[in-house]
């Protein structure tokens, strides 16, 4: 970085560059998520496309119209906002555990996700609500239990990230060991159907899916932002941020409850994706710095666009057949996790 | 109008960590905390600085100042972000900071950099600076606050002896108008810059008042456990020297 002398370029360094990246990124996404409405087993046209979204959900080419409003599109906005979703949450965990190798996941909140969704899967003939409603509704509430868990611990024994990551660790194999107890109890048909929740999948998207999570997103956003000059003290470290008057646990513990929020909403209707939480903040950071006022957004875009380029690549590679996004995630994910970890070293 | 602390306690999982029944300081002026290792000198300032709990009360001219008018810098200071220096700085103004960085948010931060002698760092990497540069760094930040309170925990141990001096300088000009409590190792140090001295040892208070009338060589031997002569230089400022560790 160059050293900075005159007030022209110091009027770019706090700020304008980095809105100019968001603004790219955010163009970035637009393109990707067109490209996922082009993508699929039917495969249109980007003319049929772009024809399809004028005409609107009542167009006359009925067949597109379905295709397109009904079944891809709520695919694809899902997917920009579980990614969304998933990138905030992730650079929020990232700060306040002050570990890059933080996800959403962290302190558990897949697993209890994964133990809500297969508890209903599993038992949910005997239960008075539809399975679709059912198994994200579970989800949500078993992340939402697991955070309690973690809060509670933060609360009467102080938020430290190491506090926090050992009730986390704790909660995870409270969680994996319960998810696996209902593997074992279940029949191979049903066992396939909680590993195939597992993987995580766009293919349970619903415009329902898109309102709740839109209405987590609406409600969380205004406290997130609120925060922003806050997290971003906390990235000086817990003595200097607390030496600034910043009530280091309690930040902890109310960004805890939004990270729980916003995962709990994405988790419950695609399963659990994997790495996008990881990848998205650092990718953010690296583009406009610690600042959250922009990491947070950039992070939220980056992480739409690893997950809709994730499905674009998930219809493509097999015609007539959707890979899981979650599996996509993961298998790129890992070299991208090793070049973080080798990138870190380097520093 | 003065500094008042009565009954001030520090206490950890039911073990006394500091105790001062009485202690009365002016207002303003550079007020040297001294002491040997585990005197309680961190505790004093983390306790002033509202960052740990306390018991008994603490007032500066009849109140407490409110926490943006605070300034401390703990003794463990290090930065890993990779945030700009300018950056670093504008976060002292965090209470005050809206969505959008203000012309006069960027004036502040300049001027802040600029009474430290720091301009040609403002576009570096906080990361990426030596012990010392983080130091007077985040002292800047804590200056922007323009605090009536500034409490610093040993501000000049990772700066070379121009920084030192350059740094107390500054200090010592700022104290003018509000009240700066330092933790100081440098004995000789804060002979020169401090205006009056607190003593702690064990967690108690030794003594306290003007720099001359506590620093002198029957107690400094005795709480530091050390053979030492107070001498003068070219100046008329004392210096303490050390002869040798005195064993028990």
């Amino acid at each position: 970085m160059s050293v900075v002398t005159s007030d022209q370029s110091a009027a770019r360094r706090f700020g304008l560059g980095q809105a100019g990246a968001v603004c790219a990124a955010l163009v970035l996404l637009l393109c990707l998520m067109v490209a996922d409405l082009i993508t699929g087993p039917a495969g249109l046209p980007l003319a049929d496309v772009l024809r399809g979204l004028a005409d609107g959900p009542a167009g006359e080419d009925r067949r597109l119209a379905v295709i397109l409003w009904n079944l891809r599109m709520p695919q694809t906005i899902m997917a920009a906002l579980v990614g969304c979703t998933l990138g905030i949450a992730g650079l929020m965990m990232q700060t306040i555990l002050n570990n890059p190798l933080a996800s959403p996941y962290t302190l558990g909140f897949s697993a209890s996700a994964g133990f809500g969704a297969a508890l209903v899967i599993l038992f949910g003939s005997a239960l008075p609500v539809a399975m679709w409603i059912g198994v994200p509704l579970a989800a949500f509430a078993a992340t939402l239990i697991a955070a309690a868990l973690v809060y509670l611990v933060a609360r009467y024994r102080g938020a430290s990230p190491e506090m926090l990551v050992l009730a986390g660790i704790a909660v995870l194999f409270l969680f994996q060991s319960l998810q696996s107890l209902l593997q074992f109890m279940a029949a191979p048909e049903v066992l396939q159907q909680i590993v195939f929740w597992l993987f995580g999948s766009l293919l349970k998207a619903s415009w329902t899916s898109v309102k709740v999570l839109c209405v987590i997103l609406a409600l969380t956003l205004p406290f997130i932002l609120r925060e922003v000059w806050n997290l971003t003290a906390l990235r000086l470290g817990d003595g200097n941020a607390a030496s600034l008057g910043l009530n280091v646990d309690a930040l902890r513990r109310r960004v805890l409850v939004l990270v729980a929020l916003l995962t709990a909403g994405a988790v419950s209707f695609t399963g659990t994706i994997g790495f996008v939480g990881l990848i998205a903040p650092h990718v953010g950071r690296s583009l406009v710095g610690e600042d959250h006022r922009f990491g947070l957004p950039m992070a939220g875009i980056m992480g739409a666009v690893v997950l809709v380029a994730a499905s674009v690549i998930g219809k493509a590679i097999s015609p007539g057949a959707v890979i899981p996004v979650g599996i996509i995630t993961a298998i790129a994910g890992i070299p991208m996790l090793l070049a973080i970890i080798l990138m870190k070293g380097r520093r | 109008m003065s500094l008042i602390l009565d009954g001030f306690t520090v206490d950890a999982s039911r073990r006394s960590l500091l105790r001062i029944d009485a202690l009365r300081l002016p207002s303003t002026g550079l007020v040297a905390v001294i002491g040997p290792n585990g005197a309680g000198k961190s505790t004093l300032l983390k306790a002033l600085a509202g960052v740990i709990a306390y018991g008994g009360t603490r007032s500066l001219d009849g109140a407490w100042p409110a926490p943006e008018r605070i300034g401390f810098m703990p003794q463990d200071f290090a930065v890993s972000a990779a945030m700009s220096v300018a950056d670093c700085v504008l976060l002292g103004r965090r209470e005050r900071l809206g969505w959008r960085v203000t012309a006069q948010d960027r004036a502040e931060v300049a001027r802040a950099l600029t009474a430290l002698n720091l301009d040609a760092l403002s576009g570096r990497r906080m990361d990426r600076l030596s012990g010392g540069q983080q130091q007077r760094v985040l002292l800047a930040q804590r200056l922007i606050r323009d605090p009536r309170v500034l409490i610093l925990d040993e501000p000049t141990s990772a700066l070379d002896l121009h920084h030192q001096l350059e740094v107390l300088d500054h200090l010592r000009a700022l104290s003018a108008t509000r009240l700066i409590l330092a933790a100081l190792h440098d004995l000789t140090l804060a002979a020169r810059y401090a205006d009056h001295i607190v003593f702690l040892e064990n967690g108690e208070l030794v003594m306290a008042g003007p720099t001359a009338d506590v620093l002198q060589t029957p107690c400094l031997n005795r709480a530091y456990r050390i053979d030492s002569e107070i001498l003068q230089d070219r100046t008329g400022s004392a210096v303490i020297v050390a002869h040798r560790a005195v064993s028990n």
